[in-house]
């Protein structure tokens, strides 16, 4: 055995705990697009919430005589119609938008992978019954159900971002569901339930890690999405109220005087665009990733 | 005269990984009313050479480096597209190797046969329909005007395949191309497919260029015989010479991977390891089709250290009835005692800590191994999960696993993807045998491999079998394979055992008919008597 050192040097050099998550990681550091996108988003969290230290006006101070002023030494991404600093407007409503995003689509991700997972896994009659409640959620309007929860329990950020969240949930668990069905027909997972794992175990190590491709997918839809739904919740007056704002916000109040200050539509249609933009890159690398189909070097 | 003439075919493939030179340099022809087979593993390169013939290989990566094909007077490898499109339509058709996925699901068989007819010959449709009944008729299917309206889903494997043949009969080819069609299909469909390609062969006299890994399926039909290795024909020679005076080295590899050889007789007495008493599964079947019995009343009993060998076509129960011997499958009625246990009615969970004992071999490697874990997960997981090693010996385990099943160390960290079919099969063998069971189902474990594949994977089974001490249920449609390994074998049809005995009686002296047609569709078998 002339290799026998190589191979003692590999199992060395192995990752404790070779699992699916380490090598995807190793491989993810590899893929530069997907890098980019990562580091991006983690720069547009810490400037968002370093906000106050950065900007040296308060996202409600106004300066009415200023009025809507193009970009300046003073205000590098000009002032709104009431003379706010649009960077502290964007930069205060990042923190709006990244959240709704990030914590809207967690807990989409979460209850939908679970529902989705657990109905298709059990089938049959269970499944039937799980599918149906989620029809008739599907089925309510979506605005009555933000509204009445509103009135239940009083406005609030935190609430509006899981109504939000409990909303999308419903097409992630259709989406997770039919996926599942597929894979349990494989004969891995019936391989698995011969060596005596239990359902979870099942769920959780064969059949999740083979439908990450679309739920990966999915997800970076569902981030932009939540963000502008947020945006038409707050534009009705049920979400954040002004002077608070979020890129979404911003954005429609931009669109009314587009002509005249086109300023007010660009700057957070642009931090709102690169945000997705980066999130499509790192989805996709995740996506390639996690699958070990593609291309390994 | 020949019909077909290749020299010196060429086709590299341009990859990121390099120059593969898939065709270098072949060179054969096809008589009229003759069977030309090419025999050789997969990635020999025996599809790629027929195929990039009528310019169906993707062209890049694939490039014809040299060669002339010719055909009716014109170089095939010179012509454009479209003139390729009317010698692939009229001139040479192609049978493909499974059925079940070559028919569009949503075309009625008729308007998929008639198809070429209407876009080809300019039929009129009610001309192109009698033509379509007409043929259904020649390769054997009962009540053809009828079945001209049926969906592909409502046939069998076996008559589906007969469809394809049919469609590729239908425009009235000079040669067809017949790329592995029985591979996914039963011994006995098999027998019955090679003899129906026979006759049209003769009736019909057309060429054939008949693919196959396997040198015992074209034993009784083949006239020449080509055995490819790595892109060249390592041998090529009439029939007769092929298997009576094989002169290359490959060549005779091949021939003796066809197993023939009967298993010693063990006369040591063990008890009995398994007890099935009178076992039955029910399905409920498709609307009015009522209770469908995938096993009705079976008894079995398997010795320790005994392979026990169950036969059966696709359908008759016996992986049915493996699953629910190892209560992978709820029973309807019945007893299995297991190591002196009634397991019969264990819940999942009083029967977790019995399957460490008891494991199984799927059919598929390709299915049965989980895309997303490497080899080293794929091994450890059984390990931890009944808590066969601490975690600190868990590598060494996992190694020692990879060397039992003839695997690579190297390979630990790869992924089933990047492996063989008979590697993959390695890795689900190290699977099943991780936690060290005492009792092992194989459901078919190498009907989806290659023929030297096959005996790689049979003899490391009966390796394990003494090694381990494993004791096994082996199933499986194939006969010759069953002979080489097993000790005892039974034979089931439609959820009934018909006969059960030792090999020697089996094979000897087969009692029930249906055993008999088993045994008569052995491929190959002149083979079997000669040597």
């Amino acid at each position: 055995m002339s290799n026998q050192a190589a191979i003692v040097e590999k199992i060395d050099a192995m990752p404790k705990g070779v699992s699916l998550w380490d090598d995807a990681w190793m491989r993810l550091k590899k893929n530069k697009l997907a890098m980019f996108g990562l580091c991006f988003l983690l720069f547009m969290m810490i400037v968002c919430l370093l906000a106050p230290l950065l900007t040296p006006y308060g996202y409600e101070d106004q300066d009415l005589r200023l009025g809507a002023s193009v970009p300046s030494v003073t205000h590098w991404l000009g002032t709104d119609t009431f003379g706010r600093d649009m960077l502290t407007r964007i930069l205060y409503g990042g923190r709006v938008s990244l959240m709704v995003g990030f914590i809207a689509t967690s807990v989409a991700l979460l209850i939908g992978v679970t529902y989705g997972a657990i109905a298709g896994y059990a089938g049959g009659r269970i499944d039937a019954l799980m599918m149906r409640l989620v029809d008739i959620i599907y089925a309510l309007p979506f605005m009555i159900f933000i509204v009445l929860l509103m009135v239940v329990f009083g406005r609030n950020l935190l609430l509006l971002f899981l109504a939000i969240g409990a909303v999308e949930w419903l097409v992630m668990a259709r989406i997770v569901r039919g996926q599942i069905q597929n894979l349990k027909q494989q004969e891995f997972v019936e391989a698995a339930i011969s060596l005596g794992l239990s359902s979870g175990a099942i769920i959780r190590k064969h059949l999740i890690p083979n439908a990450l491709g679309p739920i990966i997918v999915y997800t970076t839809l569902t981030i932009p999405n939540v963000m502008l739904l947020e945006a038409f919740l707050s534009f009705l007056g049920l979400g954040i109220q002004p002077p608070q704002s979020s890129w979404g916000l911003l954005i429609s109040y931009g669109v009314e005087s587009m002509e005249e200050y086109p300023w007010l539509l660009i700057f957070p249609g642009l931090a709102l665009t690169l945000t997705l933009f980066a999130l499509n890159f790192l989805g996709d690398g995740l996506r390639d990733a996690l699958d070990p189909k593609a291309s390994r070097d | 005269m020949s019909l077909l003439m290749t020299s010196d075919l060429r086709v590299h493939f341009h990859t990121r990984n390099g120059l593969v030179k898939a065709v270098d340099g072949i060179s054969f022809s096809v008589e009229e009313g003759k069977t030309y087979a090419i025999i050789g593993e997969s990635g020999s390169g025996k599809s790629v050479a027929c195929y990039s013939m009528l310019g169906l290989v993707p062209m890049p990566p694939g490039k014809i480096e040299s060669g002339e094909v010719w055909f009716e007077g014109q170089d095939l490898l010179k012509l454009s597209e479209s003139q390729l499109r009317k010698i692939r339509g009229k001139g040479i058709s192609i049978i493909f190797q499974d059925p079940m996925t070559s028919l569009n699901p949503f075309l009625k068989i008729g308007d998929q046969l008639i198809e070429p007819l209407l876009l080809h010959f300019g039929m009129s449709k009610k001309d192109a329909w009698r033509k379509g009944i007409e043929i259904l008729e020649e390769v054997g299917i009962k009540d053809p005007a009828q079945r001209m309206k049926s969906w592909p889903f409502e046939f069998s494997g076996g008559m589906r395949q007969r469809v394809v043949i049919a469609m590729a009969l239908v425009t009235e080819p000079k040669i067809i191309i017949a790329d592995e069609p029985t591979t996914a299909l039963d011994v006995t469909v098999q027998a019955q497919i090679l003899k129906l390609l026979k006759e049209l062969q003769i009736h019909r006299n057309i060429g054939v260029i008949f693919i196959s890994h396997d040198l015992s399926v074209v034993a009784d039909i083949a006239d020449e015989i080509a055995v490819m290795q790595n892109g060249v024909f390592v041998e090529q020679g009439t029939r007769d010479a092929i298997f009576t005076n094989p002169q290359d080295e490959y060549t005779k590899k091949l021939l003796a991977a066809v197993p023939h050889s009967e298993k010693e007789l063990q006369q040591e007495e063990h008890s009995y390891l398994i007890t099935a008493e009178n076992v039955s599964v029910h399905f409920s079947g498709n609307k009015g089709e009522g209770l469908v019995r995938a096993v009705d009343n079976v008894s079995l009993q398997i010795k320790q250290h005994e392979i026990l060998g169950l036969v059966g076509e696709s359908g008759s129960g016996k992986s049915t009835a493996g699953r629910a011997i190892l209560r992978l499958l709820n029973l309807a009625g019945g007893k299995i005692v297991f190591n002196g246990k009634d397991i019969s009615h264990y819940s999942k969970a009083e029967m977790k800590p019995l399957r460490r004992q008891m494991q199984m071999i799927f059919q598929d490697p390709y299915a049965s191994l989980n895309p997303r874990m490497s080899v080293y997960d794929t091994l450890a997981e059984p390990l931890l999960l009944h808590k066969i090693v601490s975690k600190k010996d868990l590598d060494k385990e996992v190694f020692s696993l990879m060397d039992s099943v003839g695997l690579s160390r190297e390979s630990v960290l790869r992924y089933p993807h990047e492996f063989s079919g008979g590697q993959r099969q390695r890795i689900a063998i190290g699977r099943a045998i991780a936690t060290k069971p005492a009792f092992i189902v194989a459901d078919e474990p190498v009907s989806a491999l290659d023929v030297t594949i096959q005996a790689q994977i049979l003899d490391l089974l009966l390796n394990l079998v003494d090694q381990f001490d494993l004791t096994m249920l082996f199933i499986s449609h194939d006969l010759g394979v069953v002979r080489y390994l097993a000790d005892r074998v039974l034979v089931m049809k439609d959820g009934k055992l018909v006969e059960e005995g030792s090999v020697q009686q089996i094979f000897a002296n087969p009692q029930e008919s249906y055993t008999q047609a088993l045994l008569e569709a052995i491929p190959g078998k002149s083979l079997l008597g000669v040597s």
